[in-house]
């Protein structure tokens, strides 16, 4: 049930004591029947107000870390809508990759070390994998927990413990609990013991079932006996099941308070072959697992996968843009080329990332167009032939270059006559349409 | 325990529309295409009915893209220059449903053929394969507003899938799509005010939307694939809840989209350490369209035969049944 600021604050301290990171319990309270903070995050609170609120007041979907502070490990959960548009995603899936337990030592090493360097670059943001996904079935268990400590010390990413066998697991928690593993998983044949292992390390716990009631169960008992980071696991065998599985989870969870299913969702997307791999995990990450496990390192198979979560949990509301400025890309001179764009961050790093691949130095003139892309801001009338000028003389152009040859985007040939007529800028050229020409544009135009 | 029943009810059915025409209807084909129909959002069959499955067009284009990489003209092959062993290849061998013919030669910024030309490209696919044809004009309205009248014309009776009408030509777009019987793709520039919008003036100019298939300009995956994703999604929820102008099918043009991004075109020389392009292209692709799957599309084009082979897989794992 829902909580309205007003009946939270009247059962808060009341002092503005901060000490919740708030400025005052009235933002506090208001924080908290957003659903964004835990009731429990006031010090100060009296036993009988955490009794009566700490359950309604509790966001719908549990927010579960795994790994240690900060960035050696990743939180997921607490999740508010079902739709980007509604409001945003807020935490990003972790894509974890496998390392199998019939691997050598030296090719688990190896094998880690490809996940430590898995990691790249993209329009401006860090993507990688986030989690290793260690198999330990099959080995002895003064083995599994040699392999995991070995391991973890030198991970980059935090560990999801992968084993049926509760002595194989227990050795493994017990040898890096301090780095909060994940334990996958409990199901009905181990429950007891896991769970034993999640309390007695303070890790999180993985449970999964053969439905959905059961799952729910197992999470009432999990949380019962004082295990409450628990994550919701699936398995991708039919995988039309597993994606109706997980909305059907998130439905309950956000939209009917259910508690039993208020966890984040991870799913076992590993399959033999790369691409159906990369569609599949690519749609588990979409929509809902907050977790999703795979076999493939290669960079072709992870990045469709990585940029699918980059956009998915882009902020709606936010509109991305770069900051209205001339960039100066090289060591630009007064001959160099001048090229104009929007202050979309999307188009501004296409087209900066490819006038470095040209490696011709240059100006890009950012003109502002509301975080619209060159089209979008064309058709909104975000930006004319006027508003370029304008931008070109405000950031002192005319001053940087000896020379007045503009190169325009190729979806606007339109801007050209007018430029020309009323600017200084009396040879405006017409770029190419996408981005990616630009070199070959710049190395035949740029120069003069 | 019990789970609490989540089911939504949704009032409302997206239209269904039939592509292509057999000779008992009045055209060629030996079978037709079926989108469209559902009473639920993507997958979740526990609340309504998904009766047509998302279709995949191989993407066929007049003259070859200057643009697309070698990995991708070599895994089509040989018959890339030509528009009817391409389309007979992609059917065959690659498994498309359907074919959609992208003209681009008539672009007045490329080789800006005539009219006349595309109409003979046209006529000779429809010999050359029997399943049903979607064109796609050059993007160029002027030219579009003189080229897909003939070709409309060169494929009457044929039941086609026309486009794109925009704000700024749908009356020429109604105009043919009536005269000659075919159905029609109303485009708007990632706005989903505008998407609605084409296709009331699609209606107010006689032309019934229940023969419109709707298209956001699809963005390929981190290229404002947000955007467009989030647009597919509300499109189809505010269908579902019965706005009888957001109730159409929806097109990603993906084939058409991806080959121009950087991912998908630059190989390891360009972009070190993010693998061989031969296989991040068809991955790119694939994965764009299985986004687009998601949020609620029925027709996808796509060129590399691997990810028009992953795609239909893709498809039928998604359209199975909970045993």
């Amino acid at each position: 049930m829902a909580l309205t600021a007003m009946s939270i604050y009247k059962n808060l301290p009341k002092t503005n004591c901060k000490d919740c990171g708030f400025p005052t319990c009235m933002a506090f309270a208001m924080q908290v029947a957003a659903k964004q903070k835990e009731l429990t995050a006031c010090p100060h609170l009296s036993e009988q107000a955490k009794g009566e609120f700490s359950e309604a007041s509790a966001p719908p979907m549990k927010l579960v870390r795994v790994g240690g502070a900060g960035a050696e490990g990743f939180e997921i959960g607490q999740e508010t809508v079902m739709f980007r548009h509604e409001e945003k995603f807020h935490h990003a899936p972790a894509i974890a990759v496998k390392i199998a337990a019939a691997l050598s030592d030296g090719d688990a090493a190896a094998r880690l070390d490809a996940i430590n360097k898995a990691q790249w670059v993209r329009v401006g943001q860090q993507l990688g994998v986030r989690a290793a996904a260690l198999e330990l079935d099959g080995l002895p268990a003064d083995k599994a927990a040699a392999r995991a400590k070995a391991l973890a010390a030198s991970s980059r990413v935090p560990f999801i413990l992968m084993a049926k066998d509760a002595g194989v697991m227990g050795a493994a928690v017990g040898a890096i609990a301090g780095k909060r593993p994940l334990i996958y998983q409990a199901s009905a044949t181990n429950a007891d013991a896991f769970i034993k292992l999640a309390l007695g390390h303070k890790c999180p716990l993985a449970i999964t079932a053969d439905s959905l009631e059961s799952l729910a169960d197992l999470a009432k008992t999990a949380k019962d006996r004082g295990v409450s980071d628990l994550v919701l696991s699936l398995d991708a065998k039919n995988p039309a099941k597993t994606l109706r599985q997980l909305a059907i989870a998130r439905r309950a969870a956000l939209k009917k308070s259910f508690r039993a299913l208020g966890f984040p969702a991870m799913v076992d997307a590993s399959l033999d072959n790369p691409a159906r791999e990369t569609v599949m995990a690519s749609a588990f990450a979409a929509k809902y697992a907050g977790i999703v496990i795979v076999n493939g390192l290669e960079a072709s198979e992870l990045l469709p996968i990585l940029t699918t979560i980059q956009n998915v949990y882009t902020d709606p509301q936010v509109p991305n843009i770069v900051e209205t400025k001339l960039y100066e890309i090289g060591s630009t001179t007064p001959d160099s080329p001048v090229l104009f764009t929007t202050n979309f961050s999307l188009t501004y790093f296409c087209v900066a990332g490819e006038v470095e691949r040209s490696k011709i130095p240059a100006f890009i003139c950012v003109v502002d167009s509301g975080g619209l892309g060159v089209l979008n801001a064309y058709a909104g009338d975000k930006i004319s032939p006027e508003k370029v000028v304008k931008t070109l003389e405000a950031q002192k152009v005319p001053d940087r270059v000896k020379h007045r040859r503009l190169i325009i985007p190729g979806l606007l040939p339109s801007f050209r006559s007018e430029i020309e007529e009323t600017s200084v800028w009396k040879q405006v050229l017409i770029g190419p349409e996408n981005a990616s020409g630009i070199p070959a544009f710049l190395k035949q135009h740029g120069k003069q | 325990m019990q789970i609490v029943d989540v089911k939504e009810k949704w009032i409302n059915r997206i239209n269904t529309v039939t592509i292509g025409a057999t000779r008992a209807e009045g055209g060629t084909r030996a079978r037709t295409v079926t989108v469209g129909g559902e009473t639920t959002l993507p997958l979740l069959t526990f609340e309504g009915e998904i009766p047509n499955p998302p279709v995949v067009a191989g993407l066929v284009v007049d003259v070859v893209p200057p643009d697309w990489p070698d990995a991708l003209k070599k895994a089509i092959g040989p018959e890339i220059n030509s528009p009817t062993e391409w389309a007979q290849k992609a059917v065959k061998q690659f498994g498309a449903d359907l074919i959609c013919l992208k003209l681009l030669g008539p672009d007045p910024l490329g080789k800006n053929l005539p009219a006349d030309h595309a109409a003979k490209t046209v006529k000779a696919l429809l010999e050359a394969v029997d399943v049903p044809l979607i064109i796609w004009g050059c993007g160029d309205l002027e030219k579009d507003n003189v080229v897909l009248p003939e070709v409309s014309q060169a494929a009457r009776g044929e039941n086609c899938l026309i486009g794109p009408a925009t704000e700024k030509n749908y009356r020429t777009l109604a105009a043919i799509g009536k005269a000659d019987k075919h159905k029609l793709i109303g485009e708007a520039p990632v706005d989903i005010n505008i998407a609605k919008q084409i296709n009331i003036l699609l209606q107010d100019a006689g032309f019934d939307i229940k023969d419109v298939v709707m298209c956001q300009v699809t963005a390929a995956l981190g290229y404002g694939f947000d955007y467009v994703y989030t647009i597919f999604e509300r499109v189809r929820i505010a269908g579902l809840k019965g706005d009888k102008h957001m109730a159409l099918p929806q097109i990603a043009n993906v084939g058409w989209e991806t080959w121009k991004v950087k991912e998908a075109i630059a190989d390891e020389d360009v972009l070190p350490g993010w693998d061989r392009l031969d296989k991040r292209g068809p991955r790119w692709e694939a994965t764009t369209a299985g986004g687009y799957i998601q949020a609620g599309a029925d027709i996808l084009t796509l060129a590399h035969p691997e990810s028009i082979a992953i795609t239909k897989q893709t498809i039928s794992e998604l359209m199975k049944g909970d045993q």
